[in-house]
């Protein structure tokens, strides 16, 4: 036997408590990992795209649509090497599955995202097609769509100019891949002919969501978005420029503050945890009282069972945690395979370091009071059950 | 009457008090005790409730503290030694045994005999090998693996008798070692701490209501009310 095998011993004494408690550990760090995840993913936004590119929205929300008049002053932008733009079409595939359509130049498109490869003949078919659209590799893959299908895609904004109706269809003329992992998970948006939009649909005319601009090689992509926004100040069409990264990270934030959302269900979910496993604790030491008290009696220092105490802690949490977070990995994985990559929630090695970081902190919170009653325990007193 | 001088005894106990805070009393326990118990002794200490006898086991075995007063086991001024010193005194000479046993519900008979020697630098060989010969000393090697609730009450006892003497220290202390147990088993247990004290040297002091049990020591101290009241015995 050894120190290691006296503290399992000890932990596994009330196996169907300890069996709960772990369960309820478990789920917790499921839940955890899963929602951290998701927080990462909208409050990190895609680091790997680097900041070569700028938005450029609507000051107040890029719901709100810009005239493309602004597209040459933005070009000749110094710092600027290309700009296209870009309009939310509200895309819904059969029922009610919303897809991420957005109207485009091809060719500024072709040029500003070089991380989209296709077939040249792809994209010349998509140039050249006014009711042509392409789509990324998993979300054709997905609902098996093939090059020259009709696709039909009723958007939630735009009814069409010639019949009122939303319903609209698309020739695909092209499927893209990513240029890497990274971007191959993310090949899930429909990319429409913006100047067959424009003029198809009712009521938007000349105007697009936001602007994505290309900077050139060593430009200062503060300054350049300082000059931009300077540019358009004190007019009707005020802007705001941003790193990719910030303007996904807003995209995301139209559906709610997910950070907050998912801080206060953590909360709920580990205080509820910290009252169960705090108490399963202070219970377990409270049983054992003239246990603790043989144990220093035989010599073991106050530390030692302060020691025992909080590593029995630390095994429930860290086995409990540990198990949650893989299945979460494991399940984040799948959930991300059975979505075609749309759901990218598989858990990252920094969502892990937070999980083991709450591991830590949960150990000290609910094994350092029963460790502190434990270490202090009079040998007499206890012995005399007093 | 309450002092016995004996330079080469093991234990000195000299003018030892101890009291305790109830509430806002301070109650004395023991008023200024003196006992000699030489090395190889097996003592009983009897005496009515709330006489001072465990109290007096309690400071004897390193349990406690007086609250004044100086107490000696081999030499060593244990009045003078504080918490983590106290521990790693008591874990090398001292063995103990209670009444109701005290073993851990969750280990075996020999996983509770080898709790003691975790304190040690012995390799887990080496403990185990003393392990068994602490087991076969108290008749018990073939419950080795049995876990107390698997134990009858003298078995247990046994166990509990196995664990004092498994780091094999001078001193036992029992406080009622069969004040739980049947007239045979007592007696059995009984014997154990005799031919402990009589074959293996150890010097004990043991806490009892019982007279018949008090019979298996060399002597007999009666307490009453903190003092010493009579020796029996040689």
């Amino acid at each position: 036997m050894t120190k290691t095998g006296f503290v399992f011993a000890n932990l596994f004494r009330k196996k169907t408590r300890t069996t709960l408690t772990l369960l309820s550990i478990i789920v917790a760090f499921l839940l955890f990992g899963l929602l951290q995840s998701l927080n990462h993913i909208f409050n990190a936004g895609p680091d790997f795209l680097g900041a070569t590119r700028l938005i450029t929205q609507a000051r107040v929300s890029f719901t709100q649509p810009i005239p493309l008049s602004m597209l040459p002053k933005l070009e000749s932008t110094p710092g600027v090497e290309r700009a296209t733009h870009s309009q939310w079409f509200g895309g819904v595939w059969q029922e009610n599955t919303q897809l991420f359509v957005f109207a485009v130049d091809p060719q500024r498109q072709h040029e500003v995202y070089p991380e989209w490869i296709m077939p040249d003949a792809q994209w010349k078919a998509f140039e050249q097609t006014r009711t042509g659209m392409i789509a990324g590799r998993n979300l054709a893959n997905q609902y098996g769509w093939k090059i020259g299908q009709k696709i039909p895609i009723s958007s939630n904004i735009y009814p069409q100019k010639s019949n009122g109706s939303k319903a609209w269809a698309f020739d695909l003329v092209g499927i893209y891949d990513g240029k890497d992992q990274d971007f191959q998970k993310r090949t899930i948006t429909v990319f429409i002919n913006h100047e067959y939009f424009d003029e198809a649909n009712q009521f938007s005319h000349g105007r697009t969501n936001f602007y994505a601009l290309k900077l050139k090689p060593g430009a200062d992509a503060g300054q350049v978005a300082r000059t931009v926004d300077a540019m358009f100040e004190n007019s009707p069409d005020e802007t705001k420029t941003m790193t990719e990264k910030d303007f996904n990270i807003g995209f995301a934030k139209q559906i709610g503050d997910i950070g907050m959302i998912v801080r206060w269900i953590l909360f709920a979910v580990f205080f509820t945890l910290l009252l169960v496993v705090g108490n399963t604790m202070a219970q377990s030491v409270r049983e054992r009282i003239p246990e603790l008290a043989v144990l220093k009696t035989l010599g073991f220092r106050d530390s030692t069972v302060l020691g025992f105490v909080l590593a029995e802690a630390g095994a429930l949490c860290f086995i409990g945690g540990v198990i949650g977070m893989g299945l979460a990995t494991l399940l984040g994985a799948f959930l991300e395979r059975a979505s075609g990559g749309q759901f990218n929630i598989a858990l990252s090695p920094p969502v892990w370091g937070m999980g083991l970081l709450a591991i830590v902190l949960m150990s000290i919170a609910v094994g350092l009071l029963p460790a502190l009653r434990a270490q202090r325990l009079k040998i007499v007193d206890a012995l005399a059950g007093r | 009457m309450n002092d016995m001088s004996n330079r080469d005894a093991m234990i000195q106990i000299r003018n030892v008090t101890k009291s305790y805070e109830r509430g806002k009393q301070k109650v004395e326990v023991l008023h200024g005790l003196s006992i000699d118990v030489p090395r190889g002794d097996f003592v009983a200490l009897m005496g009515p409730s709330g006489s001072g006898k465990t109290t007096l086991l309690n400071l004897i075995g390193g349990l406690d503290t007086p609250s004044s007063g100086e107490i000696s086991v081999d030499g060593q001024r244990i009045d003078q030694l504080k918490g983590g010193q106290l521990a790693h005194w008591r874990s090398h000479n001292v063995g103990f045994v209670f009444q109701f046993y005290n073993l851990m519900p969750v280990l075996t008979a020999e996983g509770n005999v080898e709790l003691p020697l975790l304190l040690t630098k012995l390799s887990a060989a080496q403990r185990k090998k003393s392990v068994q010969v602490a087991l076969q000393v108290v008749g018990l090697a073939d419950r080795a693996k049995h876990k107390p609730r698997e134990l009858s009450g003298g078995q247990e006892q046994r166990v509990a008798i196995a664990r004092a003497i498994v780091s094999d220290p001078h001193l036992l202390v029992c406080d009622e070692p069969t004040g739980d147990l049947d007239r045979t088993t007592a007696d059995e247990i009984l014997k154990l701490l005799q031919a402990l004290n009589r074959e293996h040297g150890k010097t004990i002091v043991m806490v009892t209501h019982d007279p018949l049990a008090a019979g298996f020591a060399n002597r007999t101290l009666h307490l009453d009310k903190g003092r010493l009241a009579e020796q029996v015995g040689a």
